[in-house]
């Protein structure tokens, strides 16, 4: 069921927040199942920060199961049998679209010319995508974490075209906690010497000890303390006591170790860089005089926000300002707190509850648009 | 997807009180047995809000919209005027400011639908009356300390707030023993003592019935 790895090449220059103009744009995407003849079936998912456009089916780059293979594909909750399913790698992301470590006009990777991108960016990058496949309403969009920002960004800027939402263990702005610990990320990748002041590609080196750092700490945001007790606890790793010097003594530093390494191999560490900035900024209410439901009033559709009761990195609390504002704008909304150990990464985790969510959703949207 | 609680007297009455086609929010929906009849017997376009998170994934589950929300605090988010009928079934004694909550439905919907039990009950005087004891019967099982009822009160005593709180009453209806009476256009002493549970449909004062 993998499809063959695409890129679409558009020459129209897409005006981004910053006031730049980004031409030529170029964007890595899949799609799984058919378009139906009144084009009504279309699913969009939005990935998270340092997920790809490989939703369903093994991903061909990394050899890795898709992050959500256990949720897309026939016959399952999201049935490619039944929906056209688009995955597409957002804008400053290293998976095919143009992002910091494409080759830009002058024959040169982009590096820190490339230029600084919001969510909003990444949505009308998504929008270009979705004319381009000649659908005008989208049957649902759906994403998780920085994915969820995106659905978001959809209903408020482009009610009309999307009928059902589903944002996910997600924000309408992000705190200062989680722009401290992306902070954190960014200068571990800039205090690497490897980095080179972001020119590393044309230096032929590659930042992966800071990059990696990054990653360490990001890890532990999407975790819970309660699951890493449960899965390390403090038990040692290959050694019976600890060794008094500064080896991964304890099989969590083991672990986050491992994490790190695996992730320089496929994430380039400027799209780190530009990918956390665009969550930083985004405050979906700023754009609408600070009044986060006067951002949904225009939506028509029905949504459903989730939660997991043990994310940190993205609290319940933050789904409830969602979903307490989408009521006060009077949309069609469902709320749903799963409750599990788990933390944020739950969303990519076999969560029965959420599944059953997910499925009850999507079946009553479904019959809503007479699909 | 019926099941036995769908045979509720009280749901039956709601049920009977929703026009085809009205939009209707359910305060303290459950497990959305009520939303879901609505929804098929009275094409309605129903809304819920349940205090507790299990009953809440049940109605996601079947694909209801609803949100978990406290009535005491959350119904101030939805806009005037956003529902055609608010219910309110077996909640009002829960709920921490029953005024507010009745003020609050009078500002969201232009009719209210509450079934509450009686305090005024025959069986409730008399168990109280004869053995000294706070009364644990059918409509009122639970004993004192583990029931989640927070302000009982009779039939008359509602009626009286329902009308401070700027409703009219349209009907009221009686229950005992599972069974529903035709529907009284007033409250009386004597349904106060007859009825073990009551429905009453409500309208904001000064309008005419629809």
């Amino acid at each position: 069921m993998t499809s063959a790895l695409q890129i679409l090449r558009l020459d129209i220059g897409l005006p981004l927040d910053s006031g730049a103009i980004f031409s030529p744009l170029e964007i890595g995407y899949e799609t799984w199942g058919e378009l139906n003849a009144e084009k009504s079936n279309a699913v969009l998912i939005c990935h998270a920060l340092t997920g790809d456009q490989f939703v369903a089916g093994p991903n061909p780059v990394t050899g890795q199961p898709a992050w959500w293979a256990n949720l897309v594909g026939p016959g399952r909750i999201i049935d490619t049998n039944r929906y056209f399913v688009i995955c597409s790698n957002v804008l400053g992301g290293c998976m095919g679209t143009s992002g910091p470590a494409s080759i830009g006009p002058d024959g040169q990777p982009y590096g820190l010319s490339f230029p600084v991108i919001t969510i909003a960016d990444m949505v009308r990058a998504q929008a270009a995508l979705i004319d381009h496949l000649g659908i005008g309403r989208l049957f649902a969009v759906i994403g998780g974490s920085m994915g969820g920002m995106q659905v978001l960004e959809w209903i408020a800027s482009r009610p009309d075209r999307v009928g059902a939402a589903m944002p996910i263990a997600s924000a309408a702005r992000h705190s200062a906690q989680n722009i401290a610990f992306h902070e954190v990320g960014r200068q571990a990748v800039m205090a690497d010497p490897e980095w080179q002041g972001g020119a590393y590609q044309a230096k032929g080196t590659k930042p992966v000890k800071g990059l990696s750092v990054a990653r360490m700490a990001a890890h532990i945001t999407y975790l819970s303390d309660a699951a890493l007790h449960r899965k390390f606890g403090r038990r040692l790793q290959d050694r019976n006591e600890v060794a008094f010097g500064f080896d991964a003594d304890f099989q969590i530093e083991s672990y986050l170790r491992y994490q790190g390494s695996r992730f320089v191999d496929r994430f380039d560490a400027n799209s780190y860089l530009y990918i956390t900035r665009a969550m930083d900024y985004f405050d979906l209410a700023a754009g609408y005089n600070g009044r986060l439901s006067d951002a949904f009033t225009a939506f028509k559709g029905r949504a459903c926000v989730v939660s997991f009761s043990s994310d940190w990195h993205y609290p319940p609390a933050d789904s409830r300002h969602i979903t307490r504002a989408m009521i006060g704008a009077g949309v069609e909304v469902s709320a749903f707190e799963v409750e599990t150990d788990k933390g944020h990464d739950a969303f990519l985790l076999d969560e029965p509850q959420f599944h059953e969510a997910m499925a009850g959703f999507l079946a009553a949207s479904a019959a809503d648009q007479g699909l | 997807m019926s099941n036995a609680a769908s045979t509720r007297a009280d749901h039956e009455i709601i049920i009977h009180a929703v026009p085809q086609g009205a939009r209707v929010l359910d305060v303290g929906c459950g497990d959305g047995v009520l939303l879901h009849r609505l929804k098929q017997e009275r094409t309605a376009v129903v809304r819920g809000m349940e205090l507790s998170q299990a009953g809440v994934n049940a109605c996601v589950a079947k694909g209801l919209s609803v949100v978990q929300g406290d009535a005491d605090l959350d119904l101030a988010l939805y806009p005037d005027d956003s529902f055609d009928i608010v219910v309110l079934s077996r909640t009002i004694q829960a709920t921490r400011k029953p005024e507010m909550v009745l003020k609050q439905m009078h500002r969201i919907g232009a009719k209210a639908v509450v079934s509450l039990p009686n305090f005024g009950f025959w069986q409730v005087r008399l168990s109280l009356f004869l053995r000294g004891r706070m009364p644990v019967t059918q409509g009122l099982p639970d004993s004192w300390h583990e029931t989640e009822n927070l302000h009982l009160c009779t039939l008359l005593d509602f009626d009286d707030l329902a009308k401070q709180s700027g409703f009219d009453l349209e009907s009221v209806t009686r229950i005992a023993a599972g069974k529903a009476s035709p529907p009284s256009q007033a409250t009386s002493s004597l349904l106060n003592w007859l009825s073990e549970e009551a429905v009453f449909v409500l309208k904001r004062a000064g309008m005419t019935a629809r």
